[in-house]
């Protein structure tokens, strides 16, 4: 096994830990972290097949990966406020009421 | 000796991202998490990615957790599902995640594993390299990302305000 493969099996694992992450935790805010475990996973990816290949488009893709996380952080925090303020738990269990 | 720091830092990474997944305070797993982005910035130093593990450093590690901790701050910490962090799924759950990572050690045996003949050796992805080729290919995609951070500061300042007025 290469070094490129091996990067690439780390990341095929922090995604596999981060949908694990997303499914059994019940903390809305270590939900979004797991979340952000699994963008990190596809930008490792990103970053390894890039200088594999020694090609520009994997690393342009990270920066605006982090521009799309950038952007669901700022929103998804605000809606995780509202949603604590209403409900007043950050238990998902306590957003069963929510639809759509 | 580029390739120990790669199997030391990755393995701090796998080791970061399971504490973030077994920690019942969230600020615990934060900083488990930027322990973790860390990691991957130094991965990405050893691959020579630098303008990468500058960007993880400063995107990640200085705004986007930051803003994290700072939301964990905000609201109360002793919530019942700190005491109980764990939902009932996590036998299922443990079963999809394995196969998820048993697909990707497949799909893993598809990669060759000789890298294709490296491009002429130019630093491309340092600073000044890696400015000019974006700025020269992706300037419209540029534009583009800064029409959705706008959007993103719209969305939430909407939402929060919406929250405020009921």
């Amino acid at each position: 096994m290469d070094r490129y493969q091996f990067l690439v099996a780390l990341a095929g694992l922090l995604f596999s830990m981060g949908l694990l992450g997303v499914v059994i935790r019940r903390n809305l805010l270590v939900v979004m972290m797991c979340l952000e475990i699994m963008l990190n996973a596809a930008v490792l990816s990103f970053v390894t097949f890039a200088v594999r290949g020694q090609t520009l488009s994997g690393v342009a893709m990270t920066f605006f990966i982090y521009v799309a996380a950038s952007c669901e952080i700022a929103l998804a925090m605000a809606i995780v406020v509202l949603l604590v303020k209403r409900n007043g738990s950050l238990d998902l269990s306590a957003h069963q009421d929510l639809k759509g | 000796m580029t390739g120990l720091f790669l199997v030391f830092f990755a393995l701090l990474a796998v080791a970061f991202a399971a504490l973030v997944l077994t920690q019942r305070q969230p600020m615990r797993a934060a900083l488990a998490l930027v322990g973790l982005m860390v990691s991957l910035a130094a991965i990405y130093a050893c691959l020579g990615a630098h303008v990468v593990a500058v960007f993880q450093i400063l995107i990640y590690v200085g705004a986007v957790m930051v803003f994290m901790v700072y939301t964990i701050m905000l609201l109360d910490e002793r919530d019942r599902s700190c005491s109980r962090p764990f939902s009932r799924l996590a036998g299922p759950a443990l079963l999809v995640a394995l196969l998820v990572a048993a697909a990707f050690w497949l799909l893993l045996g598809e990669l060759p594993t000789s890298a294709p003949a490296a491009a002429a050796a130019t630093d491309l992805f340092g600073f000044t390299a890696f400015s000019v080729a974006f700025m020269k290919q992706y300037w419209f995609h540029f534009e583009l990302a800064t029409v959705l951070l706008l959007i993103g500061i719209l969305a939430a300042w909407t939402a929060l305000r919406e929250g405020r007025d009921g």
